[in-house]
């Protein structure tokens, strides 16, 4: 791990915690020093060699870092283009690229004196990489799930009771992802003493989207060293799916500054754009929810939006603070890709390479099947694989009308 | 001295929340009436949202109630305009910063000082972010209340110092919602305000006992109750004035 500045426009933080206008903390008194507390202890953190040594140990020997660079011969023959390169983080232990953040900040929790961790989860993956992280490290975990994912994902939800924690359902609001997080808050409020909350993405009050940026950009590291060996040059674009954002800035933060490589963020349209969606840039606006100023999916008395996407982990109404700013910025794009696209991309996917993505992750495959065939053959993409899909098999077959239950 | 800090002046003040539109507006206005007509100094009228993360369940269902009878800030807005001339207590508003945001907050601010609101309390606006609508506030003369809580350490200086009206001390840790026992020690929390700022101290959070009350106003100088109000009007509904009434004075007593 390492967060050094490599001076791109995302990374000026003028205004503390602030990504251009957006970021900051917005959230009730009683957290404020809590949070003031996580930036003094992961400023310490990130400069002691003990800690970063620690981490890149767990990040190998445990959950199976370096992920694979995996040049998808297959698919890039059907497009008939770029070359398309898969960044394996559904190789990584618990299956996702949610590990890495997880570890980071249960290892911080720990060296801070925590001795609980809670933690929001939407398809289930941050809740399992959380569970994971704190039955390593012997801390009590206490997870926050929307009651509709649990009942999508109850694969899931067993998997993290097996690995010791407690699951709490929420049943307030929209039983998602949005009410999980509010759940999360609530509870942190309630005991926040021996308690860290491991926010699962890029957003929420600074320092997370700054911490949670920093413990996913060994995606982009690795990808950009993997691709240099291999092609010799730089990608033509970096394509991720985008809920929060967290495997998408992950992906997209060491490529900020070579302002030729095209960063592509894929949100969840859902049924459509004008239908039920949950695509924040395309369909939200600027304001102020969950800690930050970003762009949120809202009504127009600025009441937070019931969103949709058939994918549990981008069926969230906001975006994180530094998606804003790239959005702003114009450095990076956010395209929407509809259930049926993604759906079709995760059979495409299996067909074609025999590796089962996450739906959350077949957004991006389905944007890169999109784009990749116009583009020269000698350029490449790589699609970030954030997650495997074994987790979403069950609830394919019952959108494509089987059924099929876990 | 402002138009808040005066109830504080010759009294130890009571300060009533409820939920702005629960059941509907016509009734919350009456029920404002019944508050300040029993003996409370100040009301707290909520602003619905969506995703209330300080509230507990009562207040939580109490935004849904809300929503459900079509309230709106304009709707509030209106509502507070036609209490002029009969309400002599101060009227405040409390919520969540996206609302006032999404309204605009030269608008919001500038509606405040016609109808009436001297004062709003922003759950999700903490003192570091406050600059995001003092400009506002301050030009229209609306008060921003500030919050310290049992967690808030090093901060109650910079928070203390900077407060107007009164300041907001949460009594416990949590969301908001009725508390059998409050074990933070409010009396050394209120003297290490009051080492900062003369405004007055007011205790919320977790507050519904007359036993309470009276242990509060020995401590610090008045009572804010919230959910045990919002509780009264969701069991009695459309014919909660008596029961509001009689509640308010009996927090009132001794």
């Amino acid at each position: 791990m390492s967060a050094r500045d490599n001076g791109n426009e995302s990374s000026n933080e003028a205004r503390k915690g602030r990504f251009g206008e957006f970021g900051g903390q917005y959230v009730p008194e009683t957290l404020m020093q809590a949070l003031s507390d996580l930036e003094a202890a992961y400023e310490e953190a990130k400069r002691d060699a003990g800690f970063t040594g620690e981490l890149e140990f767990l990040l190998r020997e445990y959950a199976g870092r370096p992920s694979r660079l995996y040049f998808a011969e297959n698919m890039t023959k059907d497009l008939g283009g770029a070359k398309i390169y898969l960044k394996r983080e559904d190789l990584n232990h618990t299956g996702s690229h949610k590990i890495n953040n997880a570890l980071g900040q249960a290892l911080l929790a720990k060296r801070m004196g925590k001795t609980r961790v809670i933690a929001e989860t939407g398809a289930g993956q941050h809740g399992v990489a959380t569970a994971t992280a704190a039955a390593l490290l012997g801390m009590e975990c206490e997870i926050f799930m929307g009651k509709e994912d649990t009942e999508r994902q109850a694969l899931n939800v067993y998997r993290m009771r097996l690995l010791g924690a407690e699951v709490h359902t929420v049943t307030s609001g929209t039983q998602t992802l949005k009410d999980a997080v509010n759940e999360t808050m609530r509870e942190w409020t309630r005991r926040v003493a021996d308690t860290h909350y491991i926010l699962g993405s890029c957003m929420g009050p600074h320092p997370f989207p700054t911490i949670v940026r920093d413990f996913q950009s060994v995606i982009g590291r690795e990808a950009k060293a993997q691709i240099l060996e291999k092609e010799g040059r730089l990608p033509a674009a970096v394509i991720a799916c985008v809920g929060g954002g967290s495997n998408a800035i992950g992906s997209f933060y060491e490529f900020i500054g070579d302002k030729n490589v095209r960063l592509i963020g894929c949100e969840a349209a859902g049924e459509g754009l004008g239908k039920r969606n949950a695509a924040t840039i395309a369909s939200g606006r600027v304001g102020i929810f969950h800690g930050m100023k970003s762009y949120f999916c809202q009504d127009d008395a600025g009441q937070i939006a019931p969103v949709y996407s058939i994918s549990a982990g981008l069926d969230y109404p906001g975006i994180g603070p530094e998606h804003a700013l790239l959005h702003a910025s114009g450095r990076a794009e956010y395209v929407a890709v509809t259930d049926d696209e993604a759906v079709e991309a995760f059979y495409y996917l299996s067909r074609l390479e025999g590796v089962i993505p996450a739906v959350e992750s077949a957004h991006a495959v389905a944007h890169a099947r999109k784009i990749a065939g116009a583009m020269p053959k000698d350029e490449s993409v790589i699609i970030c694989l954030s997650g495997r899909g074994d987790k979403d098999v069950a609830a394919i077959a019952r959108y494509k009308g089987e059924d099929l239950h876990e | 001295m402002s138009k808040i800090s005066d109830v504080f002046k010759n009294k130890k003040a009571f300060i009533a929340y409820l939920m702005g539109g629960d059941p509907n507006l016509a009734k919350t206005k009456e029920y404002i009436l019944a508050l300040a007509g029993a003996g409370a100094d100040i009301i707290e009228i909520g602003m619905p949202f969506s995703d209330p993360i300080a509230e507990g369940e009562v207040i939580q269902a109490a935004n849904l109630r809300a929503f459900a009878s079509g309230a709106t800030l304009d709707g509030l807005f209106g509502m507070t305009v036609s209490l002029k001339g009969e309400v002599a207590v101060p009227l405040m508003f409390m919520g969540y910063l996206n609302p006032i945001f999404n309204y605009g907050y030269d608008r919001f601010f500038a509606r405040c000082a016609e109808c009436g609101v001297c004062g709003v309390i922003i759950a999700d606006l903490p003192f570091e972010e406050q600059g995001e609508v003092l400009e506002y506030s301050d030009r229209h003369g609306v008060e921003l209340i500030t919050l310290v809580a049992p967690t808030s350490a090093e901060r109650v200086a910079r928070v203390a110092k900077n407060a107007m009206g009164f300041v907001y001390l949460v009594s416990s840790l949590g969301v908001t919602g009725a508390r059998s026992e409050i074990t933070t020690d409010i009396g050394a929390l209120v003297a290490e305000i009051r080492r900062y700022t003369d405004t007055p101290v007011a205790v919320g959070f977790g507050v519904h006992s007359p036993e309470q009350a009276r242990r509060i106003r020995g401590q610090a100088d008045g009572v804010i109750v919230g959910s045990a109000i919002v509780e009264i009007i969701r069991e009695y509904g459309e014919n909660a004035a008596g029961e509001l009434e009689r509640y308010v004075r009996e927090m009132t007593e001794g």
